[in-house]
Formats: C-alpha cells, sequence, structure tokens
C-alpha cells in the first residue's frame, strides 16, 4: 500500500518542518466557557470576591498583631479598639477576634475544599464506571449508593468524629467520604448518555480500553456538570461544618471555623454584637459569591446557549 | 484486483436481538433486529445496504465490526471468526476494520484537538509510534482526506459538518484498514459537500485499496457508490445483486417499490413515472408479520405468504432473493423509471 | 393567475453579541395561486428564515424588514395579535420535524379541534367531526382511532400527516412546508409528496416547498427559487432551471446530486465550503466556489436581473456552462 506506510524518516521530517510552520491553537471548549464567564459580570465580581477572601483568611494573619489563639488580659470583651490592634474587637476570653475569624475562614475553607476534592474524585470515579460498564455493574453500585444514601449521615459524622475527633481535615477527609453519593449520581447519569454518542464507539471501534474510554473520552466530558455541583458542594460543606460545629463536632478550640465563630456570637449578638457580625459577614458573602460563581459557570458551560 | 476475488467478510446465519425490558411486571420483549443474514464481501468492492428506518442496516454494519455482539452466526474475516475472538485479538485486529459515522460532529469528540483525534487510534493500535512519528502519520493522513496542516491543533466545534466528517474519515484512513463501514456518511451533510464527501472516499478507496461497506437510506447515494446493493426489510435480506442488476431488474418487490419511491431530480421523468406507492409503513419490528415480512405491503401478496417465510434463494450469478413469488412477478416492459 | 403571496425587498437580520447577521436580503417574489414553489439552498442560504419571517416566528433577536403583502395586508412587522388572525387560517406552516410542533401531552383530536374553535367558531363536537374528516383526507387509515391517539403513539409519517390535516383545516390559501419529508424514508416520503400534489389540486393552496432536495423538487413543484447567501441567485420554472441552469451554483447543485438513473464514475461537486453569513465574500457570495467567477464578480454584486420567459438570475458570466464530463 502505497500513502501512509513507509518513509517514517521522511514524514517525521515533514512533521518538524509543520512545527516551525507553527499550528493555531483552537479555542478549547474550557476556553470558550471561561470567555463566557468573565462575560458574566455578577461572576466575575463574585470570583474576585472569594479570591479576596482566600487571601484574606491565609495571607491575614501575618499582618496582624495578635494570633488567634493568644489572650489580650486587658481587653475581654472589648468592642472594636484600633490602639491596642483588636480590629474587629475580642471575645469573652480576650482573644482578636479578627485573627480569629481568618483563622475560622481557613479552617472552613481548608475543609470544604479537602471534602470537595475528596467528593468528586469518588463520585466522578464511582458514577464513571457505573454508568460505562451498566448493567448488573451498573445495578449493585447504584443499590450500594441508595443504601448509603438511606443510613443517617450524622450516624456517620458521630462516628467519624470518634476516629478522627482531634484532626478536622481527617475529619472531612471523611465526610467527603459521604457526600460523594450525589455527585455520583449525577456523573452516572452524564455517563450513560455520553456512552451513547458516536465518538466513544469511535474510540471502541479504534481499539481502546474500557477504561481508556472512561479516563480519556468520558470523563474530560464531563467538566461541566461536574464544576457545576463542584461549586454548589462547597457552600453545602461550609454549611455542614457549621452544623457541626454548633452542635460542637467539629472544630476543637482554640482552633476555630466560621460555624464555631457564629455559634458562639450568636447568643450574645445583643451585648458583643461584633463577635456575630464579623464572621457572619464573610460566611454570607462566600457563601453567596460561591452560588453566584456556581450559576456563572452553569451558564458558561451550558452549550445551548451558544 | 484478481480475477476470483477473494471473500474478505463471509457473514453466516448472523442473528442479533435486543431486548426490551418492560418494566419490572410486564412481559419481556424481544426485538429482532437481523436474522438470517448470509452474504461475503469482495476484496475491493463498495457493498452498498439500503433499507428503511429500523431496517437494522447500521445494526448490521456493527454487528461485522463487533461494536455490538450478534447472538448467533458467525462473522468471518479472511477465514477467521471475529464472534469467537478474545478481546485482545479482536482489539488488535480492529486495526484492519474501521467505521465512519453519519454524525460528524457527535462521532469527535468535544475536548480533544483535532491531531489528538485522528491519532487515537494509533495510540492503542500502534503502541510502538513515537510522538513524532504519529503526529507524521496524522498529517499525511490529514493532507489525504483534504484538511490543512495548520488545521491540527483546531476543535471540532470550530468545523462545519463536511470538515468534520473529513477528520472522521481521517480517524478511520489512520491505521491502515482494509474495510470500512461508512455508516451512512454522507445524510447529515449539505448537498454539494455531500459530493465532495462521496467522491473523496471514491479515490481514497482506489488509492489505499480498501473495501467499502456503504450503509445509507438514499437509494441514490447507494447506487452512485457501490458494486452490489444488499437490501434489507425488517432485519432480513430481502435482495442482493449488482447495482445495474438491482436497478435495471429489481426481483423482490420491495426492491421495486423503493426504486420507484427514490426521487429523480429530473422534472420529466419526475412526473412521468407511477410511483409505486406502498402502502401503509413499516410494522414493528417487536412484533413483525408472519411468513414473508414485507406481505402487509406487498401488492403481490398471497395468502400463502402470511404462512412461510420465503427462503434466500440464489439465482442467477450469485444474486440473492428472497420472495416466493419472484419467478412469477415479471419485470414490466418499461423500465421501472422510465427510461 | 391570482396572486396570492407578494414578497418584496424583504430582509431578516440577526442581532448577535456585538454584530448583525443578515440571513435573508433583498428577496422579491410572487405566489400564485394553486403553484408549488419550491425554495431550494443549502443550509445558511436563509431559506427557512426567510418564511419563518413572513409568519411572524422568528427567533426574538431577528428582525425582519420589507413586505410581505397577502392581499392588501402586509404580514411583516404585524403585531402578534393580529397576526394570529390569519397564522392558521390563510397562511400555515408544517416543519422537518412534526413532533415539536405537537404538544405532546393532548390527545391529536383535542389539538386539531382547537383550531377550528379558535379560528372558526365552531362548537367542540362539529370541530371534532370536521377533524376526523381532515385526516382521512391526508390519507389517514382508521381516522377514529388515530385521532384518540397521543402525537407519540404515531409514526413519523403519520404524524406528519397529522401536522398537514391541522395546517388545512381552515384550508388556508398558503401553505409553507420546511423541509416535510428530509426525517421520512423514502416510501413514505413518495407517500407525502403524492399527497402535497393531490392537496393542491384538490384544495386550490399555494404551496411553497423549502428543502435542499432536488429529486423532491423535480416531482412536485412547478416554479423553483434557488438561494445562497441570504439571497435568491436563481427563478425560473422546474424544466428551466433543471435542464437549462444559467447561475453555476444552480449548475453546481444539478452535479452534485446523484442520480439513480444514471451511474457516473465521479460526481461533480462545487468546490470549496458555503459561506458563514458574517463573512460573506465581496462581490458576488458565490465567487469563491464558482468555476466562471472573473474580475468583476470579485468586486460587484450581480443584481438579480430578468433574462426573459420570466427567468431571473443573479450572474454576470453569460457565456455557456459546460461543466466538468456530465453536461
Amino acid at each position: 500500500m502505497a500513502g501512509i506506510t513507509g518513509k517514517d524518516a521522511v514524514l517525521t521530517e515533514y512533521a518538524r518542518k509543520l512545527e516551525t510552520l507553527d499550528a493555531p491553537k483552537g479555542r478549547s471548549l474550557t476556553q470558550d466557557a471561561m470567555r463566557r464567564l468573565v462575560r458574566n459580570k455578577a461572576a466575575l465580581v463574585s470570583i474576585f470576591v472569594v479570591l479576596f477572601i482566600v487571601l484574606f483568611a491565609f495571607v491575614g494573619p501575618y499582618f496582624l498583631p495578635w494570633t488567634y489563639d493568644k489572650i489580650d488580659w486587658s481587653g475581654i470583651r472589648k468592642p472594636p479598639n484600633f490602639e491596642a490592634g483588636h480590629f474587629a474587637g475580642t471575645d469573652q476570653n480576650g482573644r482578636d477576634m479578627l485573627a480569629r475569624i481568618m483563622q475560622g475562614t481557613q479552617m472552613s475553607l481548608i475543609v470544604a475544599g479537602v471534602a470537595t476534592l475528596v467528593s468528586v474524585f469518588i463520585g466522578v470515579c464511582y458514577g464513571a464506571i457505573a454508568g460505562y460498564f451498566g448493567g448488573k455493574v451498573d445495578a449493585v453500585m447504584m443499590r450500594f449508593v441508595d443504601i448509603m444514601y438511606a443510613l443517617p449521615y450524622i450516624l456517620f459524622v458521630i462516628i467519624l468524629v470518634v476516629i478522627f475527633g482531634r484532626n478536622p481535615v481527617l475529619l472531612f477527609v471523611g465526610i467527603g467520604c459521604l457526600e460523594w453519593l450525589t455527585m455520583a449520581r449525577i456523573v452516572r447519569g452524564q455517563t450513560l448518555s455520553i456512552k451513547e454518542r458516536e465518538f466513544v464507539e469511535a474510540a471502541k471501534a479504534g481499539g481502546a480500553k474500557p477504561w481508556t474510554i472512561i479516563f480519556r473520552h468520558i470523563v474530560p466530558n464531563l467538566t461541566g456538570p461536574v464544576v457545576i455541583y463542584a461549586t454548589l458542594t462547597i457552600p453545602e460543606i461550609i454549611l455542614t461544618e457549621s452544623f457541626l460545629s454548633y452542635l460542637g463536632l467539629g472544630v476543637q478550640e482554640p482552633q476555630t471555623s466560621l460555624g464555631t465563630l457564629i455559634s458562639f456570637g450568636s447568643p450574645v449578638a445583643e451585648t458583643l454584637p461584633w463577635m456575630l457580625i464579623g464572621p457572619a459577614v464573610v460566611l454570607v458573602s462566600l457563601l453567596l459569591c460561591l452560588t453566584y460563581i456556581g450559576d456563572g459557570l452553569r451558564d458558561a458551560l451550558d452549550p445551548k446557549d451558544r | 484486483m484478481d480475477q476470483t476475488p477473494i471473500n474478505l467478510l463471509e457473514i453466516k446465519d448472523l442473528k442479533k436481538t435486543f431486548s426490551l425490558t418492560g418494566g419490572l411486571f410486564s412481559r419481556r420483549l424481544t426485538l429482532t433486529a437481523l436474522e438470517n443474514i448470509n452474504f461475503n464481501i469482495r476484496q475491493g468492492e463498495t457493498l452498498g445496504i439500503v433499507g428503511e428506518s429500523g431496517c437494522g442496516k447500521s445494526t448490521l454494519g456493527r454487528c461485522i465490526l463487533q461494536l455490538l455482539a450478534p447472538d448467533e452466526g458467525q462473522v468471518l474475516w479472511l477465514g477467521q471468526d471475529l464472534t469467537r475472538l478474545p478481546a485482545e485479538e479482536m482489539r488488535q485486529r480492529r486495526a484492519d476494520l474501521q467505521i465512519i459515522f453519519q454524525d460528524p460532529l457527535a462521532s469527535l469528540n468535544p475536548r480533544m484537538t483535532v491531531g489528538e483525534i485522528i491519532a487515537d487510534p494509533l495510540r492503542t493500535l500502534r503502541p510502538e509510534l513515537n510522538k513524532d512519528e504519529r503526529r507524521a502519520r496524522v498529517l499525511k493522513t490529514m493532507e489525504a482526506v483534504g484538511l490543512l496542516p495548520e488545521m491540527i491543533n483546531r476543535y471540532p466545534h470550530e468545523f462545519s459538518g463536511g470538515q468534520a466528517q473529513r477528520i472522521g474519515i481521517a480517524r478511520a484512513l489512520i491505521t491502515e484498514p482494509k474495510l470500512i463501514v461508512c455508516d451512512e456518511p454522507v445524510s447529515a451533510l449539505d448537498v454539494s459537500i455531500q459530493a465532495q464527501i462521496l467522491n473523496l472516499l471514491a479515490e481514497l478507496k482506489d488509492e489505499f485499496g480498501l473495501t467499502l461497506i456503504f450503509i445509507s437510506h438514499n437509494l441514490s447515494v447507494v447506487r452512485h457508490v457501490s458494486d452490489r446493493i444488499l437490501v434489507l426489510y425488517l432485519g432480513r435480506i430481502v435482495e442482493l445483486a449488482t447495482g445495474d442488476e438491482i436497478y435495471e431488474q429489481p426481483r423482490h418487490p420491495y426492491t421495486r417499490a423503493l426504486l420507484t419511491a427514490v426521487p429523480i431530480p429530473d422534472p420529466k421523468l419526475a412526473r412521468q413515472r407511477n410511483i409505486d406507492a406502498l402502502k401503509g409503513e413499516i410494522p414493528s419490528p417487536i412484533n413483525p408479520p408472519s411468513g414473508c415480512t414485507f406481505r402487509t405491503r406487498c401488492r403481490f401478496a398471497k395468502p400463502f405468504c402470511a404462512e412461510t417465510r420465503p427462503p434466500l434463494e440464489t439465482i442467477e450469478d450469485g444474486r440473492l432473493v428472497a420472495c416466493h413469488r419472484w419467478r412469477e412477478i415479471e419485470v414490466p416492459e418499461e423500465a421501472v423509471l422510465g427510461e | 393567475m391570482k396572486e396570492v403571496l407578494k414578497v418584496e425587498d424583504m430582509s431578516v437580520t440577526f442581532e448577535l453579541h456585538q454584530s448583525e447577521v443578515h440571513a435573508v436580503r433583498d428577496m422579491n417574489f410572487s405566489l400564485a395561486e394553486g403553484e408549488t414553489l419550491a425554495v431550494v439552498g443549502e443550509s445558511g442560504s436563509g431559506k427557512s428564515q426567510a418564511f419563518l419571517a413572513i409568519m411572524g416566528l422568528l427567533a426574538k433577536n431577528g428582525r425582519a424588514g420589507g413586505r410581505a403583502m397577502m392581499g392588501d395586508i402586509n404580514l411583516i412587522g404585524m403585531p402578534a395579535g393580529q397576526l394570529d388572525k390569519h397564522r392558521g387560517k390563510d397562511i400555515a406552516m408544517i416543519f422537518q420535524d412534526p413532533m415539536t410542533s405537537l404538544n405532546p401531552t393532548l390527545k391529536v383530536r383535542t389539538q386539531l379541534a382547537e383550531v377550528l374553535v379558535k379560528h372558526r367558531d365552531f362548537d367542540k363536537q362539529k370541530a371534532t367531526a370536521a377533524a376526523i374528516e381532515m385526516l382521512e383526507r391526508v390519507g389517514i387509515p382508521e381516522p377514529v382511532k388515530r385521532a384518540n391517539a397521543y402525537p407519540h403513539e404515531l409514526s413519523g409519517g403519520m404524524r406528519q400527516r397529522v401536522m398537514i390535516a391541522m395546517a388545512l383545516l381552515c384550508q388556508p390559501k398558503i401553505l409553507i412546508a420546511d423541509e416535510p419529508t428530509t426525517a421520512l424514508d423514502v416510501t413514505v416520503q413518495a407517500q407525502m409528496l403524492d399527497l402535497f400534489k393531490t392537496l393542491t389540486e384538490d384544495f386550490g393552496t399555494s404551496l411553497v416547498l423549502i428543502t435542499h432536495d432536488l429529486g423532491v423538487v423535480a416531482g412536485v413543484a412547478d416554479r423553483m427559487m434557488v438561494m445562497y447567501g441570504g439571497r435568491a441567485v436563481e427563478k425560473g420554472t422546474v424544466d428551466d432551471l433543471f435542464y437549462d441552469p444559467r447561475h453555476p451554483y444552480t449548475l453546481g447543485l444539478l452535479h452534485s446530486t446523484p442520480h439513480i438513473a444514471h451511474r457516473a464514475a465521479r460526481l461533480d461537486p462545487i468546490q470549496g465550503l458555503p459561506p458563514s453569513l458574517e463573512h460573506l465574500p465581496k462581490g458576488c457570495s458565490f465567487n469563491p466556489r464558482c468555476a466562471f467567477a472573473f474580475d468583476r464578480c470579485l468586486v460587484e454584486r450581480p443584481p438579480l436581473t430578468e433574462t426573459g420567459n420570466g427567468r431571473e438570475k443573479a450572474c454576470f458570466y453569460e457565456g455557456p456552462m459546460a461543466y466538468g464530463k456530465v453536461a
């Protein structure tokens, strides 16, 4: 056969020459989506606000005179006092509120990030495998998910607290291991429809193995729903964490989190309002912005609008 | 081609059913998509497969490629039964058998660049090639199908249907296959592009010595590209003959009806001809008519057509026809299409 | 013959993010009573948008200009409320996919009767009876049974018949069919084309057949209009355009269509790709793909001009067009 066969050396040379010709880069779907996201004002502002909150939480503490666990015996339950360096006041134990908010935000972001990553990882793998293989594999895997759904969530959390009680990050790895159920269902549904698309069949005809098809052809096409659902999972986990902290199951003193701060602030909201307002503002703006980003991503990734 | 062309592929007694689960308490339904399929494909020919929707033509293409596992029967590739081949061997064999799809955009992974898409079969089927060699082959193939080298880093959504179909053809060609199944490769394209792709396929066939299976619902297109034509109705072969024989002397009443229903781009002929319009529509394949499945729409049906299924008979020169009455039904004096 | 629709200087524009796209420009044609006009073109030629504009069915970002006179009423720019009185009654449209225009939750009978109740003030019973009669006239077997079915219980051909029945209920003067047989099997397509022929004869309806398939056109239409890049490039009777095409694009289309009767070794397709409406070439839109283009075509746009015998074409080239092998 003439044509493609043989003379690979000559062809390689040809390819090299073309390499210098520099073929223009196409616009990938992700770049397209990014462009649309940036056009969305609300989402763009939200991204900046979230970035600011992240900086505030992780870099902010280095610029403060007080650390989150240091007690200022001269300033207990004091409103904001710029001379003493308590820019957001102090709590009942004389600890600087701003430092505590920063540390709390840090903690909330870390646990939310960790739990979301874990849940995305497990959910995507589990859902894609169940959806792709289908049939009995799918039936067994999804029944397991149904059973997990039916078991009381809080029971698992309490068991996790017993196991990981002293380590909030590990605790939220555990919570991530529980949060993946919905993600798995979403991914499975998407996989079921993607695997019927012709490009998957084309990959099969090209000799690709099932794992190659799942991770090279199906998973990248799940980006849209996964990213959207993940941005909605982050606030959900922040709220879960707040709820657990409120119950006293979350982060341990002197470390704190946004939920813990709010739970301490709310009973004294009338007398020491700064203890509630600070963490509440951060939490609300964080949740609001994440929701806006999620919405923006959904619009940007939805191919129908093109 | 040699004087006695070798049979590249022999299909024997192929059967494929799909089971439709009717819910927990209702009866399980079985849809027979293909039954009693027997034919050969000769090296270097183009075999057209025509039929209306639901006749099983795409299923047949996929059964040949083992993208769907047939229930019964054999698919002999140069004498080797593909249905019994272990998965790993079949995977290697896929370099020889490729496919082109109907919807050109849907058949390209939207997250991959053109270069990655075309090179994809090489990654699994020719792992010994390095990156440069792969790229060289991709560029060579792109040239062969009429794509510009600078398109290599673009994404499928930046292309029109015709160009996307060229990418699909390049992907099918890159493993240097012997046989390509073209599943409605032009029906999603505009008329002017359709003709370009048909010509391209004909050129590539000559250049690379390909054997083509050309599946389409459009009899004009099939007639244009094919050496022999296989007509399917409700999952069964009703006729197999060369394009000229089918066109000049259709033996099966269904083939005749199909021929007269094909719109011809010639106003005078179109006005003159009598359309042998079929009554009604295709029966459901879940519950096909007894005996000859075509009898419900056939002008020539007799009561006995409902009793036994007509066997697929070999008549002159390897023509196949499945009709109880093919001998009695005479081909009308004036050819079916007027002139 | 009496003229039922006269379209003058019609244009359709779509507003995109930062730009405007002209989907249809300078459209002029008239439709006589009982006549079948085929509008032929490839995707993006503006053939569907032109008629959606006449029906007032453009997408939100679309704008139509010019006039489409039905008698002495102009359909373009008519407020929706007023348009509703004519749509379905005087002018009706059917689409490629009947499922999109049928309500899946209502029985066929109810949907058909609704049209008559609305436009003709029929009472329900009378409307249902008329609906069933119409189903029978468009060739639906067992019309009573089908009338009680839901759209999804019918086959594709049957649904298209229901759509036609619905469109014909009020005996409109004009029926616009947008690729009505593209989704159907050949044998069913032949039945439908047959039905169209009888309809124009029996009801005196004028039919506009929008299609890309020249085979469909040849058997059914009286006159045809070929569109390219949003403009009509050639108009005339079907016989004139098929046997003596004067525009290179019409010729190219004919050579691209495989003909079952003569099998050529190769088709003679038009080279290149259809233009995007956003970036139409300068001069004649067809010039990059045209085998006969000369310098004038690159700078000046040929206007649609009469060439005698009621024919019109938009092309500067006057020489012979022996094209490739097939002639």
